[in-house]
């Protein structure tokens, strides 16, 4: 719902919004260089003294006026004729032009009407009504993305059009918040929508009828000082019944032009305050930091309303059509999406191919769409469900646990429930595990435990779909691709080999880098970027679904190297651990964002055992600013399969790597990673509590012994690994 | 007084042609090319003492603008319901307003003087922009204004 609410008035009003806002930026730029350019007034220059001063040099003065940011214009008529300029109040002479600057007049009527009158205010008014619904919308998502308003800036992870799109929104949206509420005033004050008293006083109905008082002599303008001064209109001259008009900050009154006595005077009304209040809050006039600040923020719509056509494209792009869909009372399988982005759609499109290719009636909705009375043949349910945020439903998945909870009777047909998440966050696939508990305890019977993918691994599904069609009976291969990306050839250079007497023949692969294309370059596709950390896809011969491996070297270093371990039957590296120098693999980068040690000087605390050690040792050799780094590192025997060792010690000696803990698993005292860490508790306790981060990379075991052990390490300090990963200050890469 | 009013009111309105003793006239403004936004114009009557008598007719819709035609603001006190039904768009830099009324014969000969107050955004405002008697005799002769208007005429 909040998610529609932010899409569809976005979309709408994209191009609108983006000629308001640049208007508004530029616009912003006016009252600043006009605050820094205008002759300013000396501290407690009376109004009396400037008027006097102008009226020297002007005899035919008219009026007197002083603009928010302190400039002072005056007009008068000199042999019939109107002139009109800006004032240096010391000196009372003209400095420069009053005319309006063209420009500043151009860019107001392209910002408020579109030079279209009263028919374009309306949809600038609307613009900026959508912009304020946005605003809000989009603050609530960020908040239930992140978990929290709380974790309003905690660090970003996904592709980099969202993660621009939430960086630019969090910071501007306070004012462009502020900008579109205090247009949407300005708007319904010029469509006379508010009811604001003004506070012009009554004529004086009797005058003096003498002319010709001193200015210097009325005691009004002597105590008024400039800083105060709107507006001074001097009497018609020949008309011995007109009267001076004051305009302060305070109100409007008369004095007579025979004696100087004040002849009325009406403050301002609460309205009019308010109303000049906002108006200058959003044209910057009088708060002219504000106004840069305002405009600066409103340049970032544009690039929002760019990246936000991005999301919504890839997302749309990224659900499938599903072809033969079965009504719901007729199909033998029920499968229910809960997706976020749209990726589970595209797994789910892939089973239910294969479902039907093998005979079955398949019935594939949203989780959202869940209405058991109608599943009138159904034999099974299966759910795929995403997670969103810390544990929440997915789009498609909205009130799909209130329902199955208000249930009267759970539907006979048994249940299978796979999730999808990313293991690099905290409550890896919360929501499907909350959807499996509930059911189960709602007593709904499960014909294949819970089971869950890992950030989209075709392996991960390609298992389950085995395990799937062996409780179906039929044979059953998911080969899903998310999205098919383009291999480039990769030729190897080089091979360190390891382990081999340990029967765990493991090698330090390095591939030269691959020609790189001019558009790569320009959009930072293909090889034109990666880093460390980053990962490399595979594409073994004789299968369509690449392997991950965690890249160790940069784009930079001029190499693409990765660490491979011979898996008892693995296909992919079998092949990869036979390469010998000169032959070729088909591959690509996979950019994985959560997993990188960041910028700056934070130390660091990397954790991995066996060939784990990749893309750590890829940030090692990156870290040419001398960043502290604390390396635990897991082997089983340092004469067999202790990898980078001869690289490790060198950057240790030039300051790449701060310190190294080896723990050795196959010794009469076996000692693993996490033990080794909780030997060094309290050095890494103190590292942690100075903001250090924590990456681990390597088995899913191992990783699970280095979260108790930071658990019991941290807990002493009030934190949790939980807490830290929630932050982006802990994260893994496992397999 | 009130008599009068009521006349205006009646002939101005332009519902009502053929009145007896009332003529149109045409009220034709000339702006200068002063380099801005469009005018506001407020087109009014003055007595023989120099009292308010009656609008003629008010380019510019938005009435929070209207306090910047600073003397008729004052002779009405800004009361909207002085121009129902006269009210048009403001006029742009460079642009004639034309406007046909009828009015009333007392009103020519008999001390009543015709007033232009004029408003620019951003610009300086212009109160009795124009002023100039109403007689038989100086229909169809232009009169200059002091700032925003080149020139106006009325001719009957």
């Amino acid at each position: 719902m909040i998610r529609a609410l932010h899409r569809w008035p976005g979309l709408l009003a994209a191009a609108l919004l983006i000629i308001l806002t640049l208007s508004g930026a530029a616009l912003s730029i006016f009252p600043a260089a006009e605050r820094l350019a205008a002759p300013q007034a000396e501290t407690g220059l009376s109004v009396a003294t400037l008027a006097t001063r102008i009226q020297t040099t002007y005899p035919g003065v008219e009026q007197i006026r002083r603009s928010p940011s302190g400039q002072i214009t005056a007009y008068w008529f000199a042999d019939g004729t109107p002139g009109a300029a800006v004032i240096d109040p010391v000196t009372g002479e003209g400095v420069g032009p009053a005319d309006p600057n063209p420009v500043e007049r151009w860019l107001t009527n392209l910002h408020r009407s579109l030079f279209l009158g009263d028919g374009g205010r309306i949809a600038m008014a609307l613009s900026a009504a959508a912009m304020l619904i946005l605003a809000v919308s989009g603050s609530a998502l960020v908040a239930h993305r992140a978990g929290g308003w709380r974790r309003w800036f905690a660090p970003l992870r996904g592709p980099l059009s969202g993660r621009l799109h939430v960086e630019i929104a969090r910071v501007a949206v306070v004012g462009l918040a502020l900008s579109s509420m205090t247009a949407l005033w300005m708007s319904a004050s010029t469509f006379e929508l508010l009811p604001i008293a003004t506070s012009a006083p009554a004529f004086p109905s009797a005058v003096s009828g003498d002319t010709g008082v001193a200015i210097t002599s009325i005691d009004l303008l002597g105590q008024t000082p400039v800083a105060e001064l709107r507006d001074l209109n001097f009497p018609y001259s020949g008309d011995a019944t007109d009267v001076f008009t004051l305009k302060t900050d305070h109100g409007t009154g008369y004095l007579d032009q025979g004696t100087g006595a004040a002849l009325g005077w009406t403050d301002l009304t609460a309205g009019e305050r308010v109303s000049e209040t906002i108006y200058m809050l959003h044209t910057g006039q009088g708060a002219a930091f504000l106004g840069i600040i305002l405009g600066l923020m409103a340049l970032g719509v544009p690039v929002l309303g760019v990246t936000g056509t991005l999301v919504w494209l890839v997302a749309r792009r990224s659900r499938p059509r599903i072809i033969g869909n079965q009504p719901a009372a007729k199909a033998e399988t029920i499968l229910l999406v809960g997706s976020e982005g749209g990726s589970t759609w595209g797994f789910a499109a892939t089973l239910q191919q294969a479902l039907s290719a093998a005979g079955q009636t398949v019935h594939v909705a949203p989780m959202s769409g869940f209405g058991p009375l109608r599943y009138a043949k159904a034999q099974r349910v299966l759910i795929l469900a995403a997670t969103y945020g810390d544990g929440d439903a997915p789009e498609t998945a909205k009130a799909f646990l209130d329902r199955l909870k208000t249930l009267g009777t759970v539907p006979s047909a048994p249940l299978a429930v796979l999730g999808f998440g990313d293991r690099s966050y905290p409550n890896y696939c919360g929501y499907a595990q909350r959807v499996a508990a509930e059911a189960e305890s709602r007593g709904w019977e499960v014909f294949l435990p819970f089971d869950t993918i890992d950030r989209q691994s075709p392996q991960d599904f390609a298992r389950w779909g085995r395990l799937l069609g062996q409780v179906l009976g039929i044979d059953l291969e998911l080969t899903h691709q998310p999205v098919q990306p383009a291999t480039q050839t990769l030729t190897l250079v080089s091979r360190r080999d390891y382990g081999a007497q340990m029967q765990a023949p493991t090698a330090i692969l390095r591939f030269a880098l691959p020609r790189v294309a001019l558009w790569q370059k320009l959009t930072g596709r293909g090889f034109a970027r990666f880093e460390a950390g980053d990962l490399l896809g595979i594409v073994p011969i004789g299968s369509e679904i690449p392997r991950l491996y965690s890249l160790a070297s940069d784009q930079r270093d001029g190499f693409v190297e990765i660490v491979v371990k011979r898996q008892p039957s693995g296909l992919c590296s079998a092949q990869l651990t036979q390469l010998a120098p000169g032959d070729t693999a088909k591959g690509y980068v996979r950019h994985n964002p959560g997993f990188k040690p960041g910028k700056g000087r934070v130390p660091l605390i990397l954790i991995g055992a066996g060939t784990g050690i990749g893309p750590l040792a890829g940030f090692i050799r990156g870290n040419k600013r001398h960043k502290p780094i604390h390396l635990f590192f897991g082997m089983r025997n340092p004469k067999h399969d202790y990898l980078y060792g001869q690289d490790l010690s060198n950057w240790q000696a030039e300051g790449r790597l701060t310190r190294l803990d080896m723990a050795v698993s196959r010794t009469a005292n076996p000692n693993y990673v996490q033990d080794a860490l909780r030997a060094e508790g309290a050095e890494v306790a103190r590292l942690i509590r100075d903001g250090a981060r924590v990456m681990v990379c390597g088995g899913r075991d191992m990783a699970a012994g280095v979260a108790d052990a930071l658990a019991d390490i941290l807990k002493p300090d009030g934190m949790t690994p939980v807490a830290l990963k929630a932050e982006g200050r802990y994260v893994e890469d496992v397999y | 007084m009130k008599s009068l009013l009521a006349t205006l009111a009646l002939t101005t309105a332009l519902t009502l042609p053929g009145i007896a003793m009332a003529r149109p006239v045409t009220l034709t403004t000339m702006l200068n090319n002063y380099g801005g936004d469009g005018a506001y114009l407020a087109l009014y009557v003055t007595d023989a003492s120099g009292a308010y008598a009656g609008s003629l007719w008010m380019a510019g819709s938005k009435s929070k603008y209207y306090k910047h035609l600073t003397d008729w603001d004052r002779a009405t006190s800004g009361n909207t319901a002085e121009i129902d039904g006269i009210t048009g768009a403001s006029v742009g830099s460079g642009r004639t307003l034309e406007v046909t009324i009828d009015l009333s014969d007392a009103l020519f000969d008999a001390g009543y003087t015709l007033h232009i107050d004029a408003a620019v955004e951003d610009m300086r405002d212009s109160p009795n922009e124009v002023s100039v008697p109403l007689t038989t005799d100086g229909a169809g002769t232009p009169v200059t204004g002091r700032r925003y208007v080149s020139d106006f005429t009325y001719d009957m």
